[in-house]
């Protein structure tokens, strides 16, 4: 299978999207976006999840003709969006408690239903903390029920706005507060984490992928074609935080773009529980390319290093490249 | 206000009996107030039921302690619950079974009250004749107005078919018809 | 219409002649018949466009009828014990959020031990969350002031707890007067949000708010259900006028004129306590009762008025404040505060125990007499308690301490002996 040519995002001085067919610009690059997260917000510089809320959003609101309602879980995302008495959102936005952003959003998508307002349409968005544990059984029921709710994860492996704490979506080795760099296995362990994604598509809902600030494009156009979709969709982007990850703000874009090309976070899509489209690794990297920028897994590399957990990750990125063929060569 | 209290095993429709008997009341123009004794709900286990029937307004909530009448579902129940607490010997005593009070067991206790007042009925066979099923309920309710006086047949049927409507409401209607006239006419 | 029917049966119709637009739930005895018959109401076509969402927790329950009653839907869900404990935090914050959501609470007592039966400990956990909390007295009540709720919620932007007796009163069949649709529509207007999730509007709700402005929030909230004080007397008013009987407001007085001993009570077990007030001033003792209906916001001077020149007052309450005693006796001596009549607390009906007149006439009696013990726990098996005392006092063993009982009396198999 041949796949697309990509042009790599060097900023917009080379190629960027002046001198892309107007078709295959992105959101973000239009006039008329409708900017739905504006500037004043306060988050960190280099943030990964405002840049991919920043592209998610405006490209939700492109797709539903700017009539979208988001529900937000508490969480990095709601607190620096929302520095009261400020607001920084342009869109109708509620924000309830930490667990609950998918019943929330199931509650205005119902009400939506019942006032005969098919024209607005519903997005949910948590980070990985208030999706992938507290706020898991509402997203399960979400799923279950296929409400009609696109939910958007922004994961940045670990709850951050409370100071950089284990979560379900922590990498194996990973320093965070609660898992610190000592004792004998130094960081989080191996052996637990869950798979969202994989457990979207367990529900048989209509639209799962994975995206990464990396590519923006592509997380446009997956968000945009979620939105083409009725029923319960999941989109789970992977974003660095500069802070959480110990890493410079300047490299978030190289990070994520790391993490895709070593094979620890796949791009895939998938519809009903089937993968039905994979991003190939143009230019495969080894993990340490990752890990090394990161001070949270600073205690691999410190003398006398640790190359066996290092290699340890290897393995999980060489099981994902096998398994969604992220590697597979074109056909003859 | 007269008070009746309904034993039963879970499964036997003791509740319904205790409902119907209050929409019996109802349709008379009486105040009626039913509730079960609550309890894990499964089959085979005790079940005891509440119809108190009024003129006025029943403001009362607690359980029926002292029953005007007492209507035994289940007469296995017999020597294993105290099923004749609070009951009067002046009160109405109706058990489903086709045997003797000797049998039963309880042939002294029975003298104690007026002969008029105390009756068995093979509700459980009418039920099985009529409906198919051995759900005694209705047919009891059937002899429970026979005997006590306190409601019309009429209104009995009327909620009967009122809370089972259709075929199965007729059927269940014919067995306290049965159990009425068989009571009546003796 | 006057009909025979199960209370949770009439409180459901009640809700659907108030045109609910969400309807979310998940299952807790003693409320399911509750919404197992708004199921199927809501499936025979006469409620439009109402949605009715079968939610994964009770936590789920609430966050549904937020994220709806936001988008503008007249919402409903209904609880009950720990349901209501599982959504703590969301009933917070709908109150928090100024949403006019309408709850049902089938009153049960909270585990552990865990326990199906009837008393008012869940309302009481949940009452300083912000919640309007009415108690009904009787199925009639119980329909009425779901539709009174509605109409007092939208209107003040609060949500409306309306508390029925779980089992005492939800699995009860006795007569009610359910309105008709046209009286309800005259009643209750269509709901128009104060605040609404718009695109056309966009507004952000739900933003963190710091110590700079917090207490003035909390200040306005507090404000808005002491308004609901005078509220809450007006709807139920013009309920009367509407649908030609009484039905709620604040509390209502039962022969209190010249009654020396006053009873106070939420909830069904007035009912039983109205009885046992007629049998004593036919005997001569000049008792009185009054039902609580508002429990929040609390009617401290409507109860100060028709509590003052009580000699005694006697508070029975469905709940136990672990540490304390009374909870709603210590709201009632707030509303005496400064007045020489003494406040009695009989603590009753806990996890479901029957109260009956023959225990409230001689506990009554001894409090005619300034005798009864306060606060005096009803038909408490003291002989099981003292003796689970002095094992305690011998032996240290740690576990449940209804486990501990149940293994004394050999009903539970432990080691053999």
């Amino acid at each position: 299978m041949t796949q697309r040519v990509r042009f790599y995002q060097t900023g917009t001085f080379t190629v960027g999207n002046r001198l892309l067919d107007e078709t295959s610009r992105t959101v973000q690059a239009t006039q008329d976006r409708s900017n739905s997260l504006t500037s004043g917000h306060r988050a960190c510089q280099g943030c990964g999840e405002a840049l991919g809320a920043r592209y998610a959003v405006d490209a939700a609101m492109r797709a539903a003709g700017n009539r979208l309602v988001a529900v937000n879980a508490t969480g990095c995302l709601e607190v620096f969006s929302t520095p009261y008495p400020e607001t920084s959102w342009q869109m109708p936005w509620l924000h309830s408690l930490f667990g609950n952003a998918p019943a929330v959003a199931s509650g205005v998508a119902a009400a939506l239903r019942a006032k005969g307002r098919n024209d607005v349409r519903v997005i949910a968005q948590g980070g990985d903390g208030g999706t992938v544990d507290i706020g898991f059984g509402c997203l399960s029921g979400m799923f279950e029920r296929n409400d009609d709710v696109l939910y958007i994860c922004y994961d940045n492996e670990a709850y951050m706005n409370t100071g950089v704490q284990r979560s379900g979506s922590t990498p194996p080795a990973a320093r965070t507060a609660t898992t610190p760099a000592l004792g004998e296995q130094p960081g989080n362990v191996f052996g637990q984490g869950k798979n969202a994604p994989l457990i979207a598509m367990a529900h048989n809902i209509p639209y799962v992928a994975t995206a990464s600030v990396a590519d923006l494009h592509d997380l446009e156009a997956k968000v945009t074609k979620a939105m083409g979709i009725p029923g319960a969709r999941y989109i789970h982007i992977h974003v660095p935080c500069p802070l959480g990850w110990g890493s410079a703000p300047a490299d978030t874009i190289k990070l994520a773009r790391a993490a895709v090309e070593s094979g620890l976070f796949p791009l895939f899509e998938a519809e009903h529980g089937e993968v039905t489209d994979v991003t190939r690794i143009r230019r495969r990297m080894p993990v340490e390319a990752y890990l090394q920028p990161q001070r949270r897994f600073a205690h691999l590399f410190r003398k006398p290093g640790d190359p066996d957990t290092v290699a340890a990750i290897q393995r999980i990125a060489d099981r994902n490249i096998e398994k969604f063929g992220l590697l597979d060569g074109e056909d003859g | 206000m007269f008070q009746i209290r309904i034993h039963g095993r879970g499964g036997q429709g003791v509740v319904t009996a205790a409902e119907v008997l209050s929409v019996a009341a109802f349709i008379e123009g009486m105040h009626a107030q039913a509730f079960p004794s609550f309890g894990s709900e499964r089959m085979g286990a005790p079940v005891t039921a509440f119809c108190r029937i009024d003129e006025r307004e029943i403001r009362l909530r607690e359980p029926v302690n002292e029953p005007d009448a007492l209507i035994i579902q289940d007469p296995t129940l017999l020597h294993q619950v105290d099923l004749f607490s609070g009951l009067d010997t002046r009160g109405y005593l109706l058990i489903n079974t086709r045997r003797k009070y000797s049998e039963l067991g309880i042939d002294d206790f029975v003298k104690q009250f007026p002969p008029h007042h105390v009756c068995t009925s093979p509700a459980t066979e009418l039920a099985l004749k009529h409906v198919g099923r051995p759900l005694p309920n209705a047919a009891l309710i059937g002899s429970f107005a026979a005997v006590s006086y306190r409601l019309k047949l009429d209104s009995v049927l009327a909620a009967i078919r009122q809370k089972f409507p259709g075929e199965v409401g007729e059927r269940n209607a014919a067995a306290a018809a049965e159990a009425y006239d068989s009571i009546r006419t003796n | 219409m006057l009909k025979q029917v199960e209370g949770s049966h009439a409180v459901a119709e009640a809700i659907a002649l108030c045109r609910p637009e969400v309807i979310c739930a998940y299952p807790i005895t003693p409320q399911t018949h509750i919404v197992e018959r708004l199921s199927e109401i809501a499936r025979s076509g006469t409620l439009g466009n109402c949605q009715y969402v079968n939610v994964e927790s009770e936590f789920a329950a609430m966050s549904v009828a937020i994220g709806a009653s936001a988008a503008g839907a007249r919402s409903y869900t209904a609880t009950s014990s720990q349901g209501l404990l599982f959504m703590a935090e969301a009933v917070y914050n709908a109150a928090g959020l100024g949403l006019p959501i309408v709850m049902t609470v089938g009153n049960r007592a909270i585990g552990a031990p865990i326990n199906i039966w009837n008393d008012h400990s869940d309302s009481m956990a949940l009452a300083n969350a912000g919640w309007i909390q009415l108690f009904a007295e009787s199925n009639q009540e119980a329909a009425d002031l779901h539709i009174q709720a509605f109409r007092l919620a939208e209107q003040l932007s609060v949500p409306v707890m309306v508390c029925v007796d779980g089992f005492i009163l939800t699995h009860a069949y006795e007569r009610v007067d359910v309105p008709d649709q046209k009286s309800v529509d005259a009643y209750l207007p269509p709901f128009e949000p104060v605040q609404l999730l718009d695109p056309d509007e966009p507004i952000s709700i739900g933003a963190m708010v710091g110590p700079e402005a917090f207490s003035e929030v909390r200040y306005l909230a507090h404000h808005k259900q002491m308004q609901a004080i005078d509220v809450i007397p007006s709807l139920a008013d013009a309920f009367a006028e509407t649908f030609g009987r009484r039905s709620g407001g604040l509390i209502e007085e039962y022969r209190t004129d010249g009654a020396e001993t006053v009873i106070v009570a939420l909830g069904s077990v007035i009912g039983t306590i109205k009885d046992v007030v007629d049998e004593m001033r036919d005997a001569g003792v000049a008792a009185g009762a009054v039902k609580i209906v508002s429990f929040r916001p609390f009617p401290l001077a409507a109860l100060r008025a028709a509590l003052e020149r009580a000699k005694r007052v006697v508070v029975l309450e469905k709940d136990l404040a672990l540490g304390l005693g009374g909870i709603a006796a210590s709201n009632v001596r707030m509303a005496l505060r400064g007045l020489p009549v003494p406040v009695y607390t009989i603590i009753a009906g806990l996890g479901g125990r029957a109260i009956t007149k023959a225990s409230l006439h001689k506990a009554l009696a001894e409090a005619h007499g300034d005798t009864i013990e306060d606060p005096l726990f009803l038909d408490l098996d003291w002989q099981i308690v003292d003796h689970e005392l002095a094992r305690e006092r011998e032996k240290r063993r740690s576990g449940p301490v209804a486990e501990n009982i149940l293994r004394e009396l050999g009903l539970v198999g432990g080691k053999l002996r």
